[in-house]
C-alpha cells in the first residue's frame, strides 16, 4: 500500500499542475471519504463526485408522479427504500404513506412481485430506480411476472443509463475532468466497451474501479500513468468483479424487455436515451401508460447546486444551501437525500468548507 | 445503490439459490448469471439477484469493508 501511495505522489510529481478526477459512481464517493483517502492523496489531486447516485438524478416531476400513483384507489406502490425520502414538489414517499397511500421498502423487485401475487385485488406499481448494475433485475421480473402470469404486477420505471451521462459531461465546456474512475457493479453488467468513447473521442483516461482503499488507489495510480503516457485508455482495475464483455446475459434481458429514452436528469436536464423504458411488448406492465399519467416537470428548488455538483463544476460546499437549510434531516435537493450523494457524505464527514 | 455484496451459496433450486451472507440467510435469484454455479461457489448479489460469480478469495476480501459501508448507509 506505502509503495501505492509513493507511486501516486511521483506520478503526480511528473505530471507537474493540478489533477481533476471523477469518480461517478455514488458508492466510491462514499468509500472515499471512509477510507480517508483524500488525506492521503498529493493536494495537487482533486476527486470530484459526478452524476453517480441515481437516487440523486431522480427529477422532482418522477417522485410527483410516484405519489399520484400511489393516491390511486387499490395501488401498491413498492420502492427500494433509498427512494423515501427524495423530495418531489409536494410530499415525499414517506409523507405520502404516513398520509394513507400503501407505499412499501422492498429489497429486491422479486419481493415486489411477491406483494402482487398476495394481492389479487390490488395493482402493484414497482417505482424500479437504478443504473444497469439494477435494470436487468428489475427486466427478469418483469419476464417472471409474465411466465407466472401475475397480471396485477406494474413497473414505474425510472432506470437511467450511465454512458450517455458520461457523454453529456464531456460535451459540456464548463466540465474539467483530467479522468475518470468508472464504476465498478454497473461495469460488471455492461463491461468496459461502452466507455471507449471516453477516451477515443476525448482522449481522457478512465479506469473501471472496486470499493476496497487500495482498489482506489491502484485505479488513481493508473490514470496518473495513463496522463504521464498520454496514452488515455480504458482499463479495468476492479478484474474480480468485471469482465471486458461484462455480464452479456443480463445485458440481453435487459434489451428484451426496455428500450432508451431521453428522460430528464435532476440538475443536469434532458439527456438523449438516457433512460428506459418498458417496450411495446410489456405495455400491460408499463404503470404510466396503464394509469395515464405523467407528471410535467416542475422547476428544480430555488438555490439548489445539485446540478452543477453532478456534473463536478461544483463541489458541495460552494453550494449557499448546503448545511445552512439543505442538512440530511432536511434536505433541499437530492444529492443530500441519498446517503450516497456527494452533498450527504462531504455533510457526514465534517466537511464544511 | 449500486453496492453488491459476495455472498456464498448455500443451496440452490433451480433458479433460486439460498446464499449466506454474513451469517444472514436469504433467497436470491440466479436468472441473471451468465454461468453455471454450484454449491460452495460466491457470487455478487445486487437487489436480490447474483449478477457474477467471483473467486472465493477475492470475496472475502470485500466483505470486510462492505459490512461497515452497509451498516453506514443504513444509519
Amino acid at each position: 500500500m506505502r509503495t501505492l501511495i509513493e507511486d501516486i505522489h511521483s506520478l503526480t510529481r511528473r505530471i507537474g499542475r493540478p489533477v481533476r478526477l471523477m469518480e461517478v459512481c455514488g458508492t466510491h464517493t462514499v468509500a472515499v471519504f471512509r477510507h480517508g483517502i483524500r488525506s492521503i492523496l498529493p493536494e495537487e489531486i482533486l476527486l470530484l463526485s459526478g452524476p453517480g447516485c441515481p437516487v440523486c438524478v431522480t427529477p422532482v416531476e418522477d417522485i410527483d408522479t410516484a405519489v399520484e400513483m400511489a393516491r390511486l384507489p387499490d395501488v401498491i406502490l413498492a420502492t427500494f427504500g433509498d427512494m423515501m425520502r427524495v423530495p418531489g414538489s409536494g410530499v415525499n414517499l414517506q409523507e405520502a404513506r404516513a398520509d394513507g397511500s400503501d407505499i412499501r421498502v422492498v429489497y429486491s423487485p422479486m419481493d415486489a412481485l411477491d406483494i402482487a401475487a398476495a394481492n389479487p385485488d390490488k395493482r402493484v406499481v414497482f417505482l424500479a430506480t437504478g443504473f444497469e448494475t439494477t435494470s436487468p433485475s428489475v427486466a427478469a421480473t418483469l419476464c417472471e411476472a409474465d411466465r407466472k402470469g401475475v397480471g396485477n404486477f406494474l413497473v414505474y420505471s425510472n432506470h437511467k443509463l450511465v454512458p450517455p451521462a458520461l457523454r453529456t459531461l464531456l460535451g459540456d465546456d464548463r466540465v474539467d475532468v483530467d479522468g475518470f474512475i468508472l464504476p465498478g457493479h454497473v461495469s460488471t453488467i455492461i463491461g468496459a466497451q461502452p466507455y471507449e468513447f471516453i477516451s477515443a473521442e476525448h482522449g481522457k483516461p478512465a479506469v473501471i474501479t472496486g470499493f476496497e482503499a487500495r482498489d482506489i488507489l491502484e485505479a488513481i495510480a493508473m490514470l496518473l500513468a495513463q496522463i504521464v503516457k498520454g496514452e488515455p485508455g480504458v482499463e479495468i482495475q476492479y478484474t474480480r468483479a468485471v469482465r471486458p464483455e461484462g455480464n452479456p446475459r443480463a445485458v440481453a434481458l435487459m434489451e428484451t424487455c426496455f428500450h432508451p429514452v431521453d428522460v430528464r436528469w435532476r440538475g443536469i436536464g434532458k439527456i438523449a436515451e438516457s433512460g428506459l423504458s418498458l417496450r411495446e411488448e410489456f405495455r400491460h406492465r408499463d404503470a404510466p401508460r396503464v394509469f395515464g399519467l405523467a407528471v410535467e416537470g416542475g422547476p428544480e428548488p430555488a438555490g439548489c447546486s445539485c446540478g452543477d455538483i453532478l456534473k463536478g463544476i461544483k463541489v458541495p460546499t460552494e453550494c449557499p444551501l448546503f448545511a445552512a437549510s439543505c442538512t440530511p434531516e432536511s434536505p433541499v435537493g437530492a444529492c443530500m437525500v441519498s446517503s450516497e450523494g456527494s452533498c450527504a457524505a462531504y455533510y457526514r464527514y465534517g466537511i464544511r468548507r | 445503490m449500486c453496492l453488491a455484496v459476495p455472498s456464498k451459496i448455500i443451496r440452490i433450486d433451480d433458479l433460486v439459490a439460498t446464499v449466506d451472507v454474513m451469517g444472514a440467510r436469504r433467497e436470491i435469484s440466479l436468472m441473471i448469471l451468465p454461468e453455471e454455479v454450484n454449491v460452495g461457489d460466491y457470487v455478487l448479489v445486487h437487489a436480490g439477484f447474483a449478477i457474477q460469480k467471483v473467486r472465493e478469495d477475492t470475496a472475502l476480501d470485500s466483505l470486510g469493508l462492505i459490512s461497515e459501508m452497509a451498516r453506514k448507509m443504513e444509519e
